[in-house]
C-alpha cells in the first residue's frame, strides 16, 4: 500500500571481477536498471538518507522538502516540537501534497480534494467525509487512521536530520558508527547556523562523487589552484579512516605548524621568481577552530550526506540521485551560532574555494561527467582502482584508492552483487 | 530621469556584457571601483535573506585573482555564453551614483554544439559616476536558476 515494497529484480546480478573492490564495471554507473535496484536496495534498504539540518527547521511547524533517492519527502517540525518526515503524496489520490521549498504550516492540504495532514503525517480531514443533505459520505468502515501519509523513520544526530523507510536499520548513531561519530562530533561540536544552500545539477551517476570524495589521489592533480598560485601544502598530515562497513568514510588533513612557518619562507622565495601569486590571498585565511589546524575534513556518510570543512567553510553537502546519469548536489552552508561578525565573514568569503564555482571544487562535477561520457559503449570494460591496494594498512596518504575500494565492497554487499575470486 | 542617464547605464550593462561573451574576462574587473562588489547567490537565498553565494569578490584584486585562475588553474569546458538584458530600470538616481535593475538570461552553447539556456536572473546593480564614466560599486547577480548544471567558471 506505501509503495515501498520491493520491485523484483531478483535476477539482477552485476558480477564484480575483483572481492577486494579494485575492479569495478562500468555497468553499475550507466544502467537504468542497476539505479532501480538502488532504489530498493539502498535508499529504499537499510540505510539512513540525510535530509537536511535541525537549523533549516528551527520553528515548530517549519517545513523542508527534500528526497531520499528520487522519493520526494518532507521533514517537518511538529507542533510539538518534534521531527518528522513523510512522502511528498497524498494518500487519496496520489497527487503531491507539500508544494513549496520551505515554510511554516502546521498543516498540509493536498489541493486536489483538500484532505488535509498533520506535520507528522496523519489524515485530519476528509471534506464530504459524512456526505452532505442527502448525498452519501465515505463508508462506515473508513477511518481517518488507515489513511496517514507514508511516513519515514526519523532521526537527528547533532543536528543533522535523517529518514530511513526501513523497519530494520539499526538506530542512526549506531549507523553512523563509533568511528566516524568521532568526526562528526568534532564539526557538529556546537550550535549552529543555517547560511543558506547552493545547488549543482550533474549529468553523471551519483556513486561517481561518492568515489569523487574517496579519493584524495585526484586532489593535486585534478584540482591545480593551489599549485598554480604557488600556495605550498607543507607539513599536512594526513588520516583516512572507514566505518566498519566501508560505505562511510573521513578524510582530515591537518597542518604541521611549525614545518608549515618553515615552508612559507620557502614559498615566499620561491614565488617571488615565478609569475602566479594570488592579488588577494584572504580567501585562504584561516582560523582555528578544532583541536587540530585542519584545512580539509570530508566525509561522506553513505548515502546522502558528505560533511565538509575545508579552511573555516563548513557544508553538509546532500548528494541526491535523479536518473542513471544524474545527480543533484545541494551544498547546505552553516557557521555557529557564536560566530563573531569577522569569522562568519570569513565563512561567506570561503565559499569561493567550494561549491559549483569553488576554485577546488568545479573540476569535480567535470571529472564525474567525463567519466559518465567515457563509458558510453563499455561493453565488459571496467576501471582500475590499484593505487597502494599492496598496502592496505597506508591509511595516512592521500595518494592511495584505498577508501574507494573499501566503498565497492561495502556497495556489493549491499546490492547482493557476487564477485570473482581474485583478492 | 534624464534619457542620456538610461542611455550611458545601457550602454555600460552592454559593454560589460560583451566583455564577457567575448571571452575578454581581464577586461572584466575594469567594469568595477577598486572596492567594488561582485556576488553570484541564488534567489532563494537572496528571498530568505541568507547570505551563502556560489561567487563573492569584494574588491577587483579578487576578481582579478578568479580571471588568473580560470586561465590558469581550473579545468572545465570553455564556455560560450551570449547575454541577452533586457528591463532595466533605475531604481534610485543620486548625483553621480545610481541604483538599478536589469534582467539577464545567459544561453551557453557547448562545443558539440547544443545551446541551452544556462542561467535566468537580476543584475541589482549601485554605479557611480568616475572620472572613467561608470563603473559598478556593486554588482549582485541574482540568479533564478537554482540548479548550476555541471559548474560555473565565467562571471555572469
Ligand atoms: S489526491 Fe489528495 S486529496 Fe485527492
Ligand atoms: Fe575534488
Amino acid at each position: 500500500m506505501d509503495g515501498t515494497g520491493p520491485i523484483t529484480q531478483e535476477l539482477l546480478d552485476i558480477p564484480f571481477p575483483r572481492r577486494d573492490g579494485s575492479r569495478i564495471p562500468y555497468a553499475v554507473f550507466n544502467s537504468p536498471e542497476v539505479y532501480a535496484l538502488e532504489q530498493e536496495r539502498i535508499f529504499r534498504g537499510p540505510t539512513w538518507s540525510f535530509l537536511g539540518l535541525e537549523a533549516e527547521i528551527p520553528k515548530n511547524g517549519d517545513y523542508k522538502r527534500s528526497y531520499v533517492g528520487e522519493t520526494p519527502v518532507v521533514m517537518t517540525r511538529a507542533k510539538d516540537g518534534e521531527l518528522a518526515a513523510w512522502v511528498n503524496r497524498c494518500s487519496h489520490r496520489g497527487a503531491e501534497i507539500c508544494r513549496k521549498t520551505r515554510g511554516n504550516s502546521v498543516v498540509h492540504t493536498c489541493v486536489y480534494h483538500q484532505w488535509s495532514f498533520s506535520a507528522k503525517g496523519d489524515l485530519q480531514g476528509v471534506p464530504f467525509r459524512r456526505g452532505q443533505k442527502d448525498q452519501t459520505g465515505m463508508p462506515p468502515d473508513f477511518d481517518v487512521k488507515d489513511h496517514g501519509l507514508r511516513k519515514l523513520r526519523v532521526e537527528s544526530y547533532r543536528g543533522l536530520v535523517f529518514g530511513s523507510f526501513s523497519d530494520t536499520v539499526a538506530p542512526l548513531a549506531e549507523y553512523i558508527g563509533p568511528e566516524m561519530r568521532e568526526y562528526v562530533d568534532r564539526i557538529f561540536n556546537r550550535p549552529i547556523e543555517y547560511l543558506g544552500c547552493t545547488r549543482q545539477f550533474s549529468n553523471s551517476n551519483w556513486k561517481l562523487y561518492i568515489e569523487n570524495v574517496k579519493d584524495p589521489y585526484h586532489a593535486s592533480l585534478l584540482h591545480l589552484f593551489h599549485t598554480t598560485f604557488n600556495i605550498l601544502r607543507v607539513g599536512m598530515k594526513v588520516t583516512t579512516t572507514t566505518d566498519s562497513t566501508g560505505l562511510h568514510s573521513a578524510l582530515l588533513v591537518v597542518k604541521n605548524q611549525e614545518e608549515t612557518a618553515e615552508g612559507y619562507k620557502a614559498q615566499n622565495i620561491r614565488t617571488y621568481q615565478d609569475g602566479f601569486r594570488l592579488q588577494d590571498p584572504s580567501v585562504l585565511d584561516m582560523v582555528q577552530e578544532y583541536a587540530e589546524l585542519s584545512t580539509n575534513h570530508i566525509q561522506p556518510i553513505f548515502p546522502q550526506l558528505v560533511i565538509q570543512q575545508i579552511h573555516n567553510t563548513l557544508v553538509a553537502r546532500q548528494l541526491i540521485a535523479k536518473a542513471h546519469d544524474k545527480f543533484e548536489l545541494v551544498f547546505h552552508f552553516f557557521g555557529y551560532a557564536d560566530d563573531t561578525p569577522e569569522l562568519r565573514a570569513m565563512r561567506i568569503k570561503q565559499a569561493n574555494l567550494v561549491g559549483p564555482a569553488g576554485y577546488i571544487s568545479m573540476e569535480d562535477t567535470e571529472a564525474t561527467e567525463l567519466v559518465q561520457r567515457g563509458i558510453v559503449g563499455h561493453g565488459t570494460a571496467q576501471s582500475v582502482l590499484d593505487m597502494s591496494r599492496h598496502k592496505p594498512d597506508e591509511t595516512a596518504t592521500m595518494i592511495s584508492e584505498g577508501l574507494v575500494r573499501r566503498f565497492w565492497e561495502g556497495y556489493r554487499n549491499l546490492m547482493g552483487f557476487s564477485a570473482g575470486d581474485l583478492a | 530621469m534624464s534619457l542620456p542617464l538610461r542611455w550611458q547605464l545601457l550602454e555600460l550593462q552592454e559593454a560589460y556584457i560583451a566583455a564577457i561573451d567575448d571571452d575578454r574576462l581581464e577586461d572584466w574587473p575594469g567594469f568595477f571601483t577598486d572596492d567594488g562588489l561582485y556576488e553570484i547567490i541564488p534567489k532563494e537565498n537572496e528571498d530568505f535573506g541568507l547570505p551563502a553565494p556560489i561567487l563573492r569578490c569584494d574588491n577587483t584584486a579578487m576578481m582579478r585573482d578568479r580571471v588568473a585562475s580560470l586561465r590558469h588553474a581550473n579545468i572545465f569546458e570553455q564556455p560560450t555564453y551570449r547575454h541577452m538584458i533586457s528591463g532595466l530600470r533605475v531604481i534610485e538616481e543620486g548625483a553621480d551614483t545610481a541604483l538599478m535593475r536589469t534582467n539577464y538570461l545567459v544561453v551557453n552553447t557547448s562545443l558539440e554544439g547544443t545551446t541551452s539556456v544556462y542561467q535566468a536572473g537580476i543584475y541589482k546593480d549601485v554605479v557611480v559616476r568616475t572620472e572613467d564614466g561608470w563603473k559598478f560599486r556593486e554588482k549582485r547577480v541574482v540568479y533564478d536558476t537554482s540548479r548550476v548544471q555541471t559548474l560555473l567558471a565565467y562571471p555572469i
